[in-house]
């Protein structure tokens, strides 16, 4: 599903050079659900940007799919974000001025699609999480917990083939952090959705297939 | 997708209401301004009646003549344009008119005095202007010819004194003359000079000849009408050489002659500019370029504006972007989805400027700051305000959208978690 080979990200200022990542091997079956751990600054995030085709390595192959990423033009990866890959953020970064389905929505302006289906697939996608009573409502008028369901319902609306989640439940208390990693591990579960999430809570890790630890951008197991 | 980005534009011009206020005033004001000065200049020098073939006709300027010990400039008398330049032959024009200019003198009629504005021409004056008759006849060579005590009036002359009576037949009198009405035009804007008058009589009403004995000077002006605007070149170099090759002494001997023949914004031009004395050249392609930077410049300071409101919005909407980006959208699609929420904003500038600009132009109608203007929107303002407003839209979206594209998504997701 996922395989990096060599991958390397060197982040360039005109002052210094900072190695966020260094010569990183990772293979992820479909349907596997793995978290990413390390301390502070030790490249998780753009360990995931880089899986996501947020951001590209300075060196190394990725494989999505089967397919090897040759190219990184804008439109190009655009395009396979918008088919392949799921976000979830630690900041939910829902837009406020739309309401819940509206966010939901997001992805799915970006394909061809009536705006008939494309609302039925939002809808389908809040239901999934919960929230099919808060459609209306707008992420002011939402907890966290729920601010968080409608960013995974956005993220799942699409049926991403991976879905990546940075620290997903970092600004939620325990009881909301277990509630979305019970969704997540659903998605896992009945989707047979390739999760990735970077985590600092091992308590939520050790519920993961696999454990992926980085250290100053280096693979340590 | 259009759908789409129209509906996201909307959206976004809900989100901040303040922000698009401040945004769509700049706009709509900018562009009422545009449009009313527009309809101004339109009214002014546009091909309107009774100057519908202004394209084709030229007006005479002063005439300046000077020698060792002397230098005169005036307006050109009958005698110089009838007898030594002959008008009328000159070459490709369909026809010439010579006509004082206007005086303000007392209209007598029955008990009641008004002052009017009075114009003394000959038939072809009515053959070169197409004034539109709502009664009657304009004069004729005919009248010139016989000295016919006749007249036409404008409308507003016609309310004044008979109301929603018939005019036609009744007898005026300017200057203890009496003239019998022969004809009712519409009101003719005093912005255009050579047509305006509230009354027009025959030349040979005059209550002296003196303007025959006349020489180089006097109180005329003159226009022909060219075949083809192709010809006006020649027209107007034909003129001038008739003039450096006058033979009359004026006052005393001179050196130099200079007078041109010039098209209506030309004069307009030279007017506007204080030029009157400065007969070696024409001037209005410099009225235009300054009208042009001007209206430039008065673009561009709300353009910067909005550049710089569009830019700073950018920052706000660094989550937005990451997010759209990250779900999908490409560089393209988002500088898309920019510009048309700004060419939204701007179009709904541009309608509430032209409802702001027919309410400014209701008002100057009715206020009489320029009498019997008529200023009025039609297809052309409509559509230059159109492209105005569509091109302010696409130029203040472009830089923003360019820069907002240029935004990596992982910075714009930490800008916006920030």
């Amino acid at each position: 599903m996922i395989k990096l080979t060599g991958i390397e990200k060197i982040y360039q200022t005109q002052k210094m050079e900072t190695l966020a990542l260094s010569n990183i091997n990772l293979e992820v079956e479909k349907g596997q659900f793995i978290s990413v751990m390390g301390p502070s600054g030790s490249g998780k995030s753009t360990l995931l940007n880089i899986i996501g085709l947020l951001d590209a390595p300075t060196r190394g192959r990725i494989v999505l799919e089967g397919a090897e990423i040759e190219s990184y033009k804008d439109r190009h990866v655009a395009k396979l974000r918008n088919e392949m890959v799921g976000f979830i953020f630690q900041t939910f970064h829902l837009i406020s001025d739309l309401s819940a389905l509206d966010n939901v929505e997001i992805p799915l302006i970006y394909r061809r699609m009536s705006g008939s289906k494309r609302r039925q697939k939002a809808l389908e996608a809040l239901e999934r999480v919960g929230l099919k009573s808060r459609i209306h409502n707008f992420p002011p008028e939402l907890s966290g917990g729920q601010q968080q369901r409608v960013a995974i319902a956005r993220a799942i609306a699409g049926s991403p083939k991976i879905l990546l989640a940075d620290e997903p439940t970092g600004n939620l208390d325990s009881h909301m952090g277990g509630e979305i990693m019970e969704i997540l591990k659903g998605l896992n579960d009945q989707e047979k959705t390739t999760v990735v999430m970077v985590t600092h809570n091992q308590r939520l890790a050790d519920q993961c297939h696999r454990i992926i630890r980085l250290f100053d951008g280096r693979r340590i197991s | 997708m259009l759908k789409n980005y129209l509906i996201i534009s909307f959206k976004v011009l809900m989100r901040r209401k303040f922000y698009t206020f401040i945004s769509l005033f700049g706009i709509s004001f900018t562009l009422m301004v545009l449009m009313v000065f527009f309809a101004l200049y339109e009214n002014s020098f546009g091909n309107i009646p009774p100057q519908s073939k202004n394209d084709r006709i030229l007006t005479t300027t002063y005439v300046q003549f000077g020698g060792k010990i002397f230098s005169r400039i005036s307006s050109p008398g009958y005698v110089l344009l009838k007898h030594y330049l002959k008008l009328h032959t000159l070459p490709r024009i369909e026809g010439a008119s010579i006509f004082s200019s206007r005086n303000n003198v007392d209209l007598l009629f029955h008990d009641r005095t008004i002052k009017v504005s009075r114009k003394r021409t000959d038939g072809d004056f009515w053959k070169i202007f197409d004034f539109r008759f709502l009664k009657g006849r304009p004069l004729t060579a005919d009248d010139e010819k016989k000295s016919n005590y006749v007249a036409v009036i404008n409308e507003s002359t016609q309310k004044k004194l008979f109301g929603n009576k018939n005019p036609l037949g009744a007898f005026i009198e300017l200057e203890g003359q009496p003239f019998r009405i022969v004809g009712v035009v519409p009101d003719v804007p005093a912005l255009r000079d050579r047509p305006f008058a509230d009354v027009w009589v025959p030349l040979s009403t005059a209550k002296t000849k003196a303007y025959l004995k006349d020489g180089v000077f006097g109180d005329f002006n003159a226009v022909v009408l060219a075949q083809k605007r192709a010809d006006i070149p020649l027209i107007k170099k034909e003129y001038s050489e008739r003039l450096q090759r006058l033979d009359y002494p004026v006052p005393e001997p001179w050196t130099y002659a200079k007078g041109r023949m010039e098209t209506y914004l030309e004069i307009g031009a030279r007017s506007t500019l204080n030029k009157k004395g400065y007969l070696d050249k024409t001037y209005a392609n410099k009225f235009r370029i300054i009208l042009l930077i001007g209206v430039f410049i008065f673009i561009l300071l709300p353009t910067i504006n909005l550049i710089n409101i569009n830019l700073s919005r950018i920052l706000e909407r660094s989550s937005e972007i990451g997010v759209r980006r990250a779900f999908g959208a490409s560089t393209r699609v988002l500088v898309v989805q920019f510009i048309v929420e700004n060419v939204l904003l701007t179009l709904i500038g541009g309608i509430l400027a032209f409802g702001l600009s027919w309410g400014i132009l209701q008002v100057f109608n009715t206020v009489d700051i320029i009498p019997y203007k008529n200023l009025r929107f039609n297809f052309l303002i409509f559509f230059f305000g159109f492209a105005i407003t569509i091109l302010f839209g696409v130029i203040s979206g472009v830089y923003p959208a360019w820069k907002m594209s240029r935004l990596h998504p992982v910075a714009a997701l930490r800008q916006g978690a920030m």
